[in-house]
This record gives C-alpha cells, structure tokens and sequence, in this order.
C-alpha cells in the first residue's frame, strides 16, 4: 500500500515537473546584436540607444522603420536583403512619410491606443518645417528632430525631447543656433527671451505644465508663427478673461486699425515678464508711452487707473504685514487672512480691468476690496492692541507672583527658625 | 475662627485623627537628595492645571472632524480668555510630562523603589504611561495639520507591534484611518477613560506615598549608619517650600502662555500631502528618532517591528526594576542598575536633540 502510494505520488511529481516550463530565452534581434558588435560608432550607437525607445517595447523593432529581416542571425545578406524589404537608413525627406506609415493609419495606431491622433503627419505639412522640407530644404525640422531617433520617448515621459520643459531647449537646438539658421533670416534670440519670461518661471520652477512654452502658441506638428491677427487668440487660450475685456475696450479697434498685435503690443512675445502695477501711466518706458504723447488724456486716464490699482494694492500690503506682525506675537491670524483673499482677489479684477480701460469697472473692484482690506488690517490692529494688554497683564500678575513669592519666603524662613528654636 | 468652629462641627460627626495625624507627624527627610522630593508634588500641582483648564475646555470643544478645529480656533478668538486656558492646558501638559520624568528618574536614580516601594513604583510608572497616552490622545484634538500626520504616523507605529499591532491601530482609529471618528474617540480616552484610570491609580500611588512616607537613598541610610537623620514637618515648612513652587510653576505658565500661545495651525486635510519636517510631541522623539536609525529588515524581521518591540520591553524593564534589582532589595549598592539608569537618560536627551538637530535620517 505505501509502495502503491510513493508511486503515485512520484508520478504526479514527474507530471508536475513536465507542466512547469521554464520562460523562454529573449528573442535575438539579429540587427540589434550584430551593430552593438560593429566598430564604427554611427552603425554601433543606434543599437547601444534603441534599448530605452518606446516602440521597441512593444515590439516594433529595427526592421518596422528600416525593412530587413530581424530574425536572420549572423546572416547579413538575408537581413539586408532587398527581397526582405530592406530600406537602410531613411532620406531626410522621406522621414514623415516613413513614420505616417503607421502614425497616420488610425485602424493600425488604434490597437496600441485608441485616442491617439493620426493626423499628425498632414498637419506636419501645413507648417513651416513641412512646407520648406517639400520645396528640398533639408535642414528644417523633421519628425526626428523633436522626437528624436532610436530612443523616441512618450510625450508623458519626463525625459522625452517633448516633454513641456524640454520642448524650448528642442526647439532652441536649431532656433537658438545663430550659424544653423543663417540662411532663414529670423531672429535665434528667441530661447534667451523666453528663459526670461513669466512662463518660462512657472514651467520650470513652479512646475506648471500649463504654462505655454513654445509648441502652445506656435503648434507642434503644424508649427507657424502666429500673424498680427492671430496674436490675441492664441494669447486667449489661456488668458480668457482678459481678451475678452480687451476686445471690448476702445484698444481693440486702434490696433486694428494701425496693425498691431494685440496683447504683444505691451507685453512683448518671447520675453513676457511678470506684469506690474508701474506699466499703467505715462512713465518712461511704460507702453503706454510709447503711443501716446506725455500730459495727453489717456495718459492722465492711465496714471488714475494706476493711482486707484496702487492705493489697494498698498492697504492689502499693510493689512498682509500687520497680521503678519501679530501671528510672530502668537496670534490667531487664519480669519481675517482668509478674508483678505476677497481683497486680493478684488486686486486681481482691477488689474485685469485695465484691458478694458473702463474707470467705472476698476473703481468698483478697487472699493470693494479697500474695504475688506481695511476690515482685515483693523482686525490686525486689535490682535496687535490685544498683545499689549496680554503684555501688560502678564506684568500685573508677575508683580502680584513675585509679591506672593517673597511673602512665602519670608514665612518659610520663619517657620525654620521657629523649627529650629523648638 | 470660623476653622476653628468648621473643624469643631466635622470634628463632632466625623474622626479627623488619622488627618490631623498626618499633619502633625508626617515629616520629611533632610539630606542633599530632597531636592528630588518636589518634583511629585509639582507634578501632582500641573495635573490639577490639567483637569481644572481642561474642564473649561470642554465647555467650548466640539469632538467631530468638522467642527473640532473650528471650536480650538473660536476658543482662541472669541471666547474670553479662552486663549489663555488653552495655552495654559498646552504648556501645563508639556511642563508635567517634563516634572514627571524628573519625579521618575530621580526615584530610579535614590533607588526608591526598592523593597518595601515596589508596588509606589509600579503605580508611579503605570501612571507615567496615561500621562504619555494623555499627551498623545490631547494631541490630536484641535485636528489642525501637525496633529493629524502625527497621529497618523504614531497609530501606523503601534499598528507595527506583532500579532495584536492591526487590531490595535483600527482600535485607536475607529477604523482603518485617522478620521472625525479618531477625533471622537481619542477625545472620549483623554477626558473620561484616562481621567478615570488616573483618579484610581493616583489615589493608591498618594496613599502608599502616605502610609510609607518618603524613601532615603541608601546612599544617606550609609552616610547616617543607623543613626536618626534630620527631617523637617511636612506642614508647614515643606508645603511652604512646595507652595513656593508651585507659584514659580503659576509665573512661568502665565508667561509661557501669553508670550509664546499654543499655536492652532492649519485645520487637517487627510487628502493633502504631508508636510515636511513632521515630528510627534517632544517626548516622544526620542522613539521617533531612533526608529529612523533602525534598518529597515533585520535579518528576515522588520526593522520597526524590532524597534517598537525593543520600545515595548524597556518600558517593561523599567516597570519591573523593583523585582529585578536585588542588591538594591537588600540594601547593597546596585552599581549595575545606576549605570542603565543614566544610560537611559543620556540615550533619551541625545535622540531627543538628534530628533531636532538631524531629523531627516532616512
């Protein structure tokens, strides 16, 4: 009986072995392992790159962009075979149509992700780059250009070329180069502009990958600068509020007529600096100076303007320092902070106002918030007058402690000479 | 007078001896340690702070996660003084945790504990662990930012004990996080569970204090060889000396407290990101601390397993000093026991201040 049991028991074992397979070995990519073998560095790095390219991992290898047969290990003839459909390397030209092949098939794209867009390629020739590439330019920029080659990343990954804080430096690499845009005729001083802007600040030191860098104004695949007419849309995208109170001010219809583009007229385009309170009135070097004539009335409207933004702007610095005064004392400060925000919050309408040039609007924002303001650097105030009384308390109850102290030491001092008499 | 005649009608219903006993005759040793024997009493005065500011506290608190916050923030506002009693409560329970474990390491120290104090000190160290679960349990209730990653992060502690550490940590939480639920309960532990747990334990630690009166240190018992050493009466001189005290103790809270208020913070938003530099009360950093120092696996063990454990058997080491150290129950000296004594007193300031000097250890 136990021999029968052993048996059986060592036959399910051996069935056991037999059902576990071990993985099987990584395919060989005959071209990935021949050109890492191969000395001459432009055949051997796209074999030492492609290992972080995002195609390859989901098994499009070398043979889906460049034809040849993967599979032919240690075969050159077969692997390079024309019969095999094998390409070499690419012409520059030809490199939109070659990743179209795919990107702008969307029954083939769909079964890697459904949503992704198809149309790049088309669009790709509505641009600049595409245009210029079709007239036989080939240094303008290709798909590999900003996606770059054989280690082509995902546009989410941080590292990828497209990412949205590297998408200026990508750019810059050909933009920013004086001698490779020579022949163009346009200005390279675009990087250095941008890295001093507001939206440089926000996309790469507060990480606000809303903040546009250059692919938000000008596109990506149909990358354009944009025209006069254009300007303010592209600016709206983002600052809604503000376009739309500038397209109903009396601005709106000037710079029609003299040709101007809206929002860049005062605030420049690459270089967008963080706006201030001093750019109102007719101060050298304000925008508004620069069209209208010194002691002229829209300059007198402007200086009002700022007059009324400043004052508010002022009480809530004194209402914010105040408070700030009485939380290093140790008070509760968090209500009459909050109710600062609506004052601030006020701040930010008026200043948004003056796109319409409408006095009635700004005064009606820079009022209500002077009152809360106010409201909040009383509130201050009072904390700062309670800290005093606290103060003054503390010193009355020290004298009534010290005096209560020196009473018991009189008396202890007593008891033990008394203890010490008995 | 009219003590006197109070006294006279008590007198006539009820039998004051044994309390007129322990005035005349209770008396207090004289030698270079007595220093250490003010330290309960102080401890004893900043617990009666405690319950009486905490009283007052409960007038104006609201125990749930929508309103907790909101009431501390109204009683720091708008109540009258009420600023003052918080502060108060705060400042009274750190300085108490701080009188506390002077009153427990000086007794470790003259050896107090020994033979016939055992159970004086068992009471005492039972009592020092509600006080700690006191300031742990206080420490959530104004639900503001700090307290709530804290408590967050003292409750996954406990939930590291073996076997029992899960069923533990969902106890303290009222469920599987800290939520309204924990403020709820924990405000539940600290104001009745404790206070009642306290009441009990305290009574017996004041009447063994009373009945077997204050130890000497062998040291002295030696120094006297038998002979009678000098004592002072407990009434008047040494309540004199303890009312001198406790009136510096009253000063520096009023000073504490009106000069540096016990701050509120921001209310608590489980769903934000916790802030950088998060510490739990100062007398627990010393734990918090020596926890990032510990790998994280051991062998096949968890490093914080180890370590909560490691917590867990010193504070039974110390719970069962009086049984353990038999020189001292014979009245030899217990070199021994002295030295762990003070390495567990240099041990606690150095991770203390390493706590607050190098916190980012990991």
């Amino acid at each position: 009986m136990k021999i029968a049991l052993r048996v059986i028991c060592f036959g399910l074992l051996l069935i056991a072995t037999g059902l576990i397979s071990l993985p099987p070995a990584a395919a060989e990519d005959a071209c990935i392992d021949c050109h890492k073998s191969l000395r001459e560095e432009r055949l051997n790095r796209p074999a030492f790159k492609i290992k972080n390219d995002y195609h390859l991992a989901r098994g499009l290898g070398c043979q889906s962009c460049h034809g040849g047969d993967q599979t032919a290990l240690d075969n050159k003839a077969q692997s390079h075979s024309p019969a095999k459909g094998f390409l070499g390397k690419p012409k520059r030209y030809a490199i939109p149509e070659s990743c179209g092949r795919c990107h702008s098939d969307p029954q083939y794209m769909r079964q890697f992700n459904p949503s992704i867009r198809t149309d790049q390629v088309k669009e790709y020739y509505t641009s600049v780059h595409g245009k210029r590439l079709r007239e036989g330019d080939q240094k303008v920029a290709v798909c590999i250009s900003c996606h770059d080659v054989h280690a082509i990343r995902a546009v989410k990954d941080q590292i990828a070329w497209t990412y949205p804080t590297n998408v200026a430096e990508t750019c810059g690499g050909c933009h920013g180069n004086a001698e490779y845009m020579k022949a163009y005729k346009i200005p390279t001083d675009q990087l250095e502009k941008y890295k001093q802007s507001v939206h440089y600040d926000m996309l790469t030191k507060r990480a606000d990958l809303a903040s546009p860098t250059c692919s938000s104004c000008h596109g990506s695949h149909g990358a354009t600068p944009p025209g006069v007419d254009s300007v303010a849309n592209v600016c709206s995208h983002c600052h809604v509020v503000t376009a739309d109170l500038f397209a109903k001010s009396p601005h709106k219809s000037a710079f029609d007529e003299l040709g101007m583009p809206a929002c860049v007229t005062c605030h420049s385009n690459h270089d967008i600096t963080q706006p201030s309170d001093a750019m109102l009135g007719g101060g050298e070097g304000t925008p508004c100076a620069t069209c209208h004539e010194s002691d002229s009335a829209p300059l007198k409207k402007a200086a009002e303007l700022r007059t009324m933004i400043e004052s508010l702007s002022s009480r809530i610095d004194q209402a914010t320092a105040t408070l700030t005064r009485a939380e290093h004392a140790g008070m509760e400060i968090s209500s009459p902070r909050f109710e600062l925000l609506a004052a601030n919050e006020s701040l930010i309408k008026a200043r948004a106002a003056t796109h319409s040039l409408d006095v009635e609007q700004i005064k009606t924002a820079t009022d209500s918030g002077l009152v809360v303001a106010q409201k909040s650097l009383e509130s201050g105030q009072g904390l700062l007058a309670e800290v005093q009384f606290r103060r003054k308390g503390l010193a009355a109850s020290m004298l009534i402690i010290v005096a209560v102290l020196v009473g018991l030491f009189l008396k202890i001092r007593e008891v033990d000479r008394r203890s010490g008499s008995e | 007078m009219g003590g006197i005649r109070i006294t006279a009608w008590l007198e006539e219903r009820i039998d004051l001896w044994p309390i007129r006993h322990l005035i005349q005759k209770k008396v207090i040793p004289v030698h270079r340690h007595t220093v250490w024997y003010y330290f309960g009493g102080m401890t004893l005065f900043l617990f009666g702070i405690q319950v009486a500011t905490g009283i007052l506290l409960t007038l104006y608190y609201r125990p749930s996660g929508e309103e907790a916050y909101e009431s501390v923030q109204f009683i720091m506002t708008d109540v009258q003084f009420g600023w003052l009693v918080r502060s108060i409560h705060s400042w009274s329970a750190n300085l108490m945790v701080l009188t506390m474990m002077i009153h427990l390491f000086s007794v470790y120290l003259t050896q107090a504990y020994r033979k016939p104090r055992e159970l004086t000190w068992v009471t005492g160290m039972l009592l020092f662990g509600i006080v700690l679960f006191f300031g742990f349990s206080g420490y959530l209730l104004p639900w503001n930012v700090l307290s709530y990653f804290a408590t967050k992060v003292g409750t996954e502690i406990t939930g590291q004990f073996p076997l029992v550490g899960h069923v533990l940590m969902r106890l303290l939480r009222g469920g599987d996080e800290v939520t309204g639920a924990t403020v709820s309960r924990f405000y539940g532990i600290h104001i009745a569970i404790l206070p009642a747990l306290t009441t009990l334990i305290l009574g017996l630690h004041l009447f063994l204090v009373q009945k077997q009166g204050m130890s000497v240190p062998p040291v002295v018992e030696r120094a006297y060889r038998g002979q009678p050493f000098p004592t002072m009466p407990f009434v008047p001189n040494f309540l004199l000396r303890d009312l001198f005290g406790w009136f510096v103790t009253i000063g520096l809270l009023a000073a504490l407290a009106s000069l540096f208020p016990w701050e509120l913070g921001q209310k608590a938003d489980p769903f934000a990101p916790a802030p950088a530099g998060i510490r739990p009360e100062w007398y627990f950093v010393f734990m918090f601390q020596s926890l990032k120092y510990i790998p994280a696996k051991i062998g096949p063990f968890e490093g914080e397993v180890l370590g909560v454990l490691g917590f867990s058997l010193g504070g039974l080491f110390l719970l069962l000093v009086p049984f353990l150290d038999k020189k001292s129950a014979s009245g030899e000296p217990s070199p021994l026991f002295r030295s762990i004594g003070i390495g567990i007193i240099a041990y606690i300031v150095i991770f203390t201040v390493l706590g607050y000097v190098a916190p980012g250890v990991k």
